[in-house]
């Protein structure tokens, strides 16, 4: 099948600009800056092309909240603080293709007419930054970025900037707070980042893959990328797996792939021929599935039919034998460290959270914990500022609502019946 | 003007207004923590969710502006039990220190668990998260990082009032609290603020703390002494006892606060009071009655004017003082006594310290009003003080515990030029101790009256206990005296003088008691 992104993956040589040229590299942006900057925004609507960083938001869409009039400058943030258990798709890219995200910004800024851009990594992502940042290098050189770009008259500056390890700055605007070196806090909304965003200027924020789409959809047209997915779900997608299966990975397939078929087609099955007991479809937050619902369309609304989400396309497999109530016990502890400690639901709930299901797995668990943890998560769910307590909600309701009796066990045996591992 | 309905009920409000503050306007409470009028917006603590139709989720009423035509509900199931599910988080770290803790009585928590939670713990006590207690972080404030609900309402107090920015949130999670860096202390002049803001007892007052539980205070609308500014102030006493100043809103003068200094400026109401009439014989203080003293007083004044002439007679009036009692104290000089010998000085010791928020570099509240009502001042005093330096009087009746800024020394050495020193004071100071006549005044706290503060706006300040003691209302004092001069007064309270002052004095003029009102009027 037709391949967006990781077509040249496998070259290593890929990640530099002379290799990325050799197979096309750039001539996306000659096309671009040719044309209308309308005309580009046109072809990402036409693409359908949704942000890859777990919400799904079609990006056309989200490039059309900027305010029309051009009398204060705006920019595009880069959004690589990919930090979501489970999603390591960010990070192929910045170092396999970086060219391609590169490329993908400097089309993008001309499209949105910024004239800056800052690349937010991960902080974690000591090697992967050292990387953009020479591709970024390499970039300037060439004339790929900087002022009167190929002779065009578009000038565009990029920065590569660190974060500084905090999970809660993946979200936007706790992002943008961090960028202009302020604790990472999500913002409150109204007023949206495309009207004040970092630096009190009209902002976009998009994922990398999403970014890096872009090259490609100038190049074949954003109907062409279309076709690739399914209804409403653009292109192909990144899609991390991992946990028990035989060949864990990144995989670029259409956006409207079934998920049985990532797990046993392309990810080669369950590991030691082991049976399938859960799977987290898309990032550590997502609901947790069953074997028997996992038959379904990757795409967006078909996950949220079945009461899920493809997020931001981490698949983890979770073989039999495994303890649910150990495995959730490990994504609280991560939610409660993670809570930036603003909102009240979030900075208290993620904690106790943690608290009950540890003990629970513990063989400490009393009676009446389990309908005290859904009590509570009903408490946390939309009671923020920013989705980070759903996040921690949504897989500890989901892990009793589909594991109920392995609660049950814990508490009534006081004591786990795996034995403490995994 | 949109149109909001709120639990059944429209209410047109001004565009830009937020569904909170709609709702107050019609009788419905939101529970709040984090939102304070005089503060930007944080919208984190939760509390304020309601139900707007057409909403997915919750919204918070501090933050969402109402549009036309928008539906609330804050009664529903829904919101209630959003409510208490986050009053529960608030508290589930919260010490249970309440016995000990000064905020009790008058605080968030307390107020919003019986309203609204009054639900059983469900959370391991050995669970809690503990955080550090009893931290001085410096100005007037006390820290207890466990009781802290993380409002951040502190820490945009400083950065978005005195722009100090001292408090900071460190640490994330349960574990988030919000502290000072090492070595840097709350330095500002503005931090008894803090602990007026804080909705619970994380931060509450150094000097306040542990003197009294809150629900035994009674409170008065006040006006601060310490300077010119005139902030408008609650005053809350026990007793004849005052225990503290709070700043009373009012947008024109001081908003929502006031300075350090003056929230201290109370301890002088309750310490070093003159209670008693004293009388100087033969060198030796001695008690006296007023029945005895005044006529006693009144005489030797009036001696003095008719045996060396009215210009042997002086009388220092106080920027301390009321324009109502200043007003009586003209009156006595110039046409009962006939001296031109009058005279007052904004000058106190000190080294007039001022800043372009609230604190002005003239530290009496009435100077403005003394020289409205035509009081000489500047040269006019420094010539009535050497006049008395060089022995030209006979008798002084001086208002006040100070003589302008003259030490203890300079004062005793002034004033022992004058056989007669009659004094209308409220604490022992350098002239107390140097008078032949102590007539005790009530405080502030124990009289009413205006000040005329020094942008000239005219506030009221209110009785909130009878004088302590034997002081008296300087009002009475003054009608007293100056009847014994032959006045033939009938003046029965303030109000009676204002109104008198009113028709007289020209900047006064067709200003009332109820025109000036709650907020003060301008000249």
């Amino acid at each position: 099948m037709e391949t967006v992104l990781t077509t040249h993956f496998a070259n290593e040589r890929y990640r530099r600009l002379d290799t990325y040229r050799q197979y096309g590299g750039y001539e996306a942006l000659k096309k671009a800056l040719a044309m209308d900057p309308v005309q580009i925004i046109d072809e990402v609507k036409k693409a359908n092309l949704r942000g890859r960083g777990g919400a799904g938001f079609p990006a056309g869409v989200k490039w059309g909240f900027l305010p029309k009039d051009l009398s204060r400058p705006r920019v595009l943030v880069i959004n690589a603080d990919e930090g979501e258990p489970g999603t390591f798709k960010d990070r192929v890219i910045m170092t396999r293709g970086p060219h391609l995200l590169i490329e993908g910004i400097a089309i993008s800024c001309f499209a949105l007419r910024a004239h800056a851009c800052w690349i937010y990594i991960r902080g974690e992502f000591v090697r992967e930054a050292g990387i953009v940042d020479e591709a970024v290098a390499e970039a300037y050189a060439a004339g790929f970025l900087g002022e009167n770009i190929l002779g065009s008259g578009f000038d565009l500056d990029v920065t590569v900037h660190r974060g500084a390890g905090a999970y809660i700055c993946g979200e936007e605007t706790s992002l943008i707070n961090s960028l202009e070196g302020k604790r990472g806090w999500p913002r409150l909304k109204p007023p949206f980042p495309a009207s004040v965003g970092a630096f009190g200027l009209p902002t976009i924020v998009n994922n990398v893959e999403t970014i890096a789409d872009i090259p490609w959809i100038v190049t074949h047209g954003g109907e062409t990328f279309a076709a690739l997915g399914v209804e409403k779900n653009g292109g192909t997608r990144l899609i991390g797996v991992s946990g028990a299966v035989n060949r864990p990975g990144v995989y670029e397939l259409s956006a409207g792939v079934n998920l049985k078929d990532i797990i046993y087609e392309h990810a080669g099955g369950i590991k030691d021929g082991k049976k399938l007991k859960a799977v987290i479809p898309g990032g550590s937050s997502t609901p947790v599935l069953r074997p028997d619902e996992i038959d379904v369309s990757y795409d967006i609304e078909s996950m949220a039919k079945i009461g899920t989400m493809a997020g931001s396309g981490g698949v983890i497999v979770i073989p039999e034998g495994t303890c649910m109530v150990r495995s959730l016990s490990v994504l609280m502890n991560f939610y409660a460290h993670e809570s930036c400690g603003q909102c009240t639901p979030c900075r208290e709930g993620t904690g106790w959270l943690k608290k009950i299901v540890g003990r629970i797995e513990e063989g400490k668990g009393r009676e009446g914990d389990v309908e005290l943890i859904l009590d509570l998560c009903d408490n946390m769910m939309g009671r923020t500022i920013c989705p980070l307590s759903d996040a921690a909600a949504m897989p500890a309701q989901s892990f009793i609502w589909k594991f109920r009796e392995e609660f049950d066990r814990h508490i009534g045996e006081q004591k786990c019946p795996y034995g403490n591992r995994f | 003007m949109p149109t909001l309905t709120i639990n059944g009920m429209a209410v047109d409000v001004p565009q830009g207004t937020t569904i909170l503050n709609a709702a107050k306007e019609v009788g419905v409470e939101i529970p709040h923590y984090c939102y304070h009028p005089m503060l930007s917006i944080a919208g984190n603590c939760r509390m304020c969710l309601v139900e707007v139709e057409k909403f997915p989720k919750l919204q918070t009423a501090c933050s969402t502006v109402v549009t036309d035509g928008m539906i609330v509900r804050t009664e529903t199931e829904k919101v209630r039990k959003a409510v208490t599910g986050v009053l529960e988080l608030m508290l589930i770290h919260h010490p249970i220190d309440c016995p000990i803790c000064d905020q009790a009585g008058e605080c968030g928590l307390q107020n919003y668990y019986m309203k609204f939670g009054l639900h059983k713990s469900r959370y391991a006590l050995e669970d809690k998260v503990h955080k550090k207690k009893v931290q001085d972080i410096g100005g007037q404030i006390v820290l207890d990082a466990e009781r802290c609900i993380l409002c951040s309402r502190c820490v945009r107090f400083l950065d978005e009032v005195t722009g100090t920015r001292e408090l900071h949130f460190f640490d994330r999670g349960d574990h988030s609290e919000i502290s000072i860096f090492p070595g840097r202390p709350l330095d500002n002049n503005y931090t008894g603020n803090l602990a007026d803001i804080c909705p619970v007892g994380a931060l509450t007052s150094k000097d306040f703390r542990f003197k009294c539980r809150v629900w035994f205070l009674k409170g008065f609308d006040s006006i601060c002494t310490g300077c010119s500014k005139g902030c408008n102030v609650d005053a809350h006493f026990k007793g004849d006892i005052l225990y503290r100043l709070k700043p009373r809103w009012n947008d024109a003068v001081n908003q929502a606060w006031m300075c350090d200094f003056g929230r201290l400026t109370y301890k002088a109401m309750n310490e070093a009071r003159l209670l008693t009439p004293i009388v100087r014989v033969e060198g030796a203080r001695k008690a006296a009655a007023w029945g005895s003293l005044l006529p006693q007083v009144a005489y030797r004044l009036k001696e003095a004017a008719e045996k060396g002439g009215p210009d042997r007679v002086a009388v220092i009036a106080s920027p301390q003082s009321s324009n109502e009692e200043l007003y009586l104290l003209r009156r006595i000089a110039t046409k009962l006594l006939g001296t031109r010998n009058l005279a007052f000085t904004h000058r106190v010791a000190g080294d007039g310290f001022a800043d372009d928020f609230l604190i002005q570099p003239d530290k009496n509240p009435n100077s403005r009003g003394a020289r409205l009502l035509g009081i000489p001042f500047g040269a006019a005093f420094d010539a009535l003080v050497a006049a008395i330096a060089g022995g030209g009087i006979d008798a002084l009746l001086l208002v006040g515990n100070v003589v302008g800024a003259l030490s203890e020394e300079e004062t005793a050495a002034l004033l022992a030029k004058v056989p007669v020193v009659v004094q209308v004071g409220t604490n022992e100071g350098p002239v107390s101790k140097a008078a032949t006549a102590v007539l005790p005044s009530a405080s502030v706290a124990e009289r009413g009256g205006t000040f005329t503060n020094h942008a000239g706006r005219v506030q009221r300040f209110r009785p909130g206990f009878p004088a302590r003691g034997k002081a008296k209302n300087p009002i009475e004092i003054l009608v007293e005296l100056g009847n014994r001069l032959g006045a033939g007064w009938t003046f029965d309270g303030e109000a009676s003088v204002f109104r008198a002052l009113a028709e007289t004095e020209a900047p006064f003029s067709g200003m009332t008691y109820e025109s000036i009102g709650m907020f003060g009027q301008e000249i």
